[in-house]
C-alpha cells in the first residue's frame, strides 16, 4: 500500500505578545491515515489546525506539503447570516474548485440528499456540519481537516459522523486530521491521536495514549478510565439527527 | 414639462440607486453599516481638502475614501481595539477635521447640500462621473461575484480552497468607497448608509437566492428615489431626505406583508 507523507509539521511553534501557545510540535499525516488532536480548550488545538492550513504563520518551525496537495477543510462552525438567503445548493458550487456535477455526490455521501435546496440558515446543527463536511468533499481532497466535527450533533450522531469519516478515508483514500476533545468516540476510527496541551504531551496508537500517564494527567484518571473502554452496547445505531437506523454495529 | 434638471437628477439618482442595491446587499450580510458611515464622513473630509487644495472635488472625495478603506484594512488586523472602536475614530476625527479645514476655505459652499445631498442641482459633469463609476463598479460585481459571496460566507474557508482573501475584502472595501463618493451628490453624507442597507433589508424576505436579493434591493433602491423625487416634485420637500423617507416607507410596508404573509402560511 502506497503511504505517502501528505504533510509534516517540523518544530512548530507559536507566540502571542509574549504568550507560548504552541511549543515545538512535530507530526506529519500520511495517505489514508486518521490522525486525532486531542486537548483540553485552549491547548492550542484549533491554533496548530490554522498553521497546517496556511491561515496561520507559525513564529518557528515549519510545516512541509507535498506538491499540489488538495485540501478539506471543514471549519469549526458556520455562522450563517440570517440576512443572506442562501440554498445548501448554491454554497456548495461557490466552493473555489467544485465541480457541479459532483454537488449531488457528495451530499449522497455524507447523507444530505435532502437538504439540497434548503436555505443554508434554517439548517440544524447536525445538518450543517454535514453540509460543511459535503463543502469540504466537493474539493476531491487528499487531506482532510475536519475541526471538531462533531460539535452541536448528539452523542449517538456523533458515532455515525465518526463511522462516516472512516468511510470516507476508504473511499478517498485521504489522509485526515481530525480536532476532538474527546478521545473515546474518536479512538476506533483513528490511527494515531496527538495529546496536545501546548507541547505534545503523548502521542502513538489510541490505547497506547489512553493509557499514558501524561493522557491520564491531562484528563484525569477517573474521567479518562471511564472514557478510554468506553464501548457501545447498542444493538441498533443512530443516524445524525438522533433517528434509528438499521445496520449492524460492532460491539 | 420634465426640465432638463428633473431629468438629470432622475438619472443620477436611479444609477447610484442600481449599485446601491448590490453593493448594500454585502453591507447588511457583513454588518458593515458602520463602516459606510464612517466612510461617509471621510467624504467631508475629502470634499474639503479639495476645496483648500483647488483640485477636482470628485477626485478628492474618492481618494480620501479610498484611502480611509486601506486604513481600516490595515488596522482591521491588529488586535488592541475592536472594529467598532476604530471605526468612531475615524469617522468623528474626518468629519470633525473636515469642518474645521472647511473653515479656512472662503468658498460659498452650501454645507447642507453635502450634508443632506442636492439632487436637484445635478450637472452634465455629475452625471458623467456617476455613469463612469456605475460602469466600474458593475463590471467588477460581474466578474468578482462568487469570489465575493465566497468570503462573505466563510473567510478562512475561502483561503484554505485558494482565495486571496484580503484581496477581495480590500476590493468590496473600495467598491463600497466609490459608490460613497458618488452618491453624496444624491442623498448627502449623513443618509447615504440608508440607500446601502434598507432597500436590501427590504429585498431581503422577498429572496431566495443572493442575487434575486440584490436586484430586487436595486428595483427597491430606484422605486425610492422616483417616489421621493414625486414628492420633492409635489410638495417642496427636501430631496435627499424624501428619497430616504420613500425607501423607510417600502420598509415598513414590506414588514407588513411578511407578517401577513406568515399570519396565513
Amino acid at each position: 500500500m502506497n503511504t505517502e507523507t501528505l504533510i509534516s509539521a517540523r518544530g512548530i511553534s507559536l507566540q502571542f505578545d509574549q504568550r507560548q501557545v504552541l511549543h515545538d510540535i512535530s507530526f506529519s499525516i500520511a495517505q489514508r491515515q486518521i490522525v486525532t488532536l486531542i486537548g483540553p480548550n485552549g491547548a492550542g488545538k484549533t491554533s496548530l489546525v490554522k498553521i497546517v492550513l496556511g491561515l496561520t504563520k507559525p513564529t518557528f518551525g515549519q510545516v512541509a506539503r507535498k506538491s499540489g496537495l488538495r485540501v478539506g477543510y471543514m471549519p469549526q462552525r458556520l455562522q450563517v447570516e440570517q440576512s443572506m438567503p442562501v440554498s445548501v445548493e448554491r454554497f456548495l458550487k461557490l466552493a473555489v474548485n467544485a465541480r457541479s456535477s459532483e454537488i449531488d455526490r457528495v451530499l449522497k455521501e455524507v447523507g444530505a440528499e435532502d437538504l439540497k435546496d434548503s436555505q443554508l440558515y434554517s439548517l440544524s446543527g447536525g445538518e450543517l456540519q454535514r453540509v460543511l463536511l459535503a463543502r469540504a468533499l466537493i474539493q476531491d481532497p487528499q487531506l482532510l481537516v475536519l475541526d471538531e466535527p462533531a460539535q452541536g450533533v448528539d452523542v449517538n450522531g456523533q458515532a455515525e459522523l465518526y463511522r462516516l469519516i472512516d468511510d470516507i478515508r476508504d473511499f478517498h483514500n485521504c489522509g485526515i486530521l481530525l480536532v476532538s476533545h474527546d478521545l473515546h468516540l474518536v479512538m476506533a476510527a483513528t490511527d494515531e491521536v496527538i495529546c496536545l496541551n501546548q507541547h505534545v504531551c503523548c502521542h502513538g496508537h489510541p490505547e497506547q495514549v489512553s493509557n499514558d500517564p501524561a493522557y491520564l494527567e491531562l484528563f484525569g484518571k477517573k474521567d479518562a478510565e471511564t472514557l478510554a473502554v468506553y464501548t457501545h452496547q447498542h444493538n441498533h445505531s443512530h443516524d445524525l439527527h438522533g433517528e434509528i437506523v438499521d445496520g449492524e454495529h460492532d460491539v | 414639462m420634465m426640465s432638463d434638471f428633473i431629468v438629470r437628477a432622475l438619472l443620477a439618482g436611479v444609477l447610484v440607486a442600481l449599485i446601491a442595491g448590490p453593493l448594500g446587499c454585502f453591507v447588511v450580510w457583513r454588518r458593515m453599516s458602520y463602516f459606510g458611515d464612517t466612510l461617509a464622513h471621510s467624504a467631508l473630509f475629502g470634499l474639503a481638502l479639495g476645496l483648500l487644495l483647488d483640485i477636482s472635488l470628485e477626485l478628492a472625495v474618492i481618494f480620501a475614501c479610498l484611502v480611509l478603506a486601506i486604513i481600516l484594512v490595515l488596522l482591521e488586523n491588529r488586535r488592541e481595539l475592536s472594529t467598532d472602536t476604530i471605526l468612531g475614530i475615524l469617522a468623528h476625527s474626518s468629519l470633525a477635521l473636515g469642518l474645521v479645514i472647511m473653515s479656512f476655505t472662503d468658498n460659498q459652499l452650501n454645507l447642507m447640500a453635502y450634508l443632506f445631498g442636492d439632487l436637484l442641482t445635478a450637472s452634465n459633469r455629475d452625471i458623467a462621473w456617476i455613469g463612469a463609476v456605475v460602469i466600474v463598479v458593475l463590471g467588477i460585481l460581474f466578474t468578482q461575484w462568487n469570489r465575493l459571496l465566497t468570503i462573505t460566507l466563510h473567510e478562512e474557508l475561502a483561503h484554505v480552497e485558494g482565495l486571496n482573501v484580503i484581496r477581495v475584502r480590500l476590493l468590496l472595501m473600495l467598491l463600497i468607497a466609490l459608490i460613497v463618493a458618488v452618491s453624496m451628490k444624491v442623498i448627502g453624507i449623513l443618509l447615504i448608509t440608508s440607500l446601502l442597507i434598507i432597500p436590501p433589508a427590504c429585498a431581503r424576505m422577498f429572496s431566495k437566492t443572493p442575487e434575486s436579493m440584490a436586484a430586487i434591493a436595486s428595483l427597491i433602491g430606484c422605486v425610492s428615489v422616483c417616489g421621493g423625487m414625486t414628492a420633492s416634485w409635489f410638495w417642496d420637500t427636501p430631496t435627499g431626505p424624501s428619497i430616504v423617507v420613500t425607501a423607510s416607507l417600502l420598509f415598513v410596508f414590506s414588514r407588513l406583508l411578511g407578517l401577513n404573509a406568515g399570519a396565513a402560511g
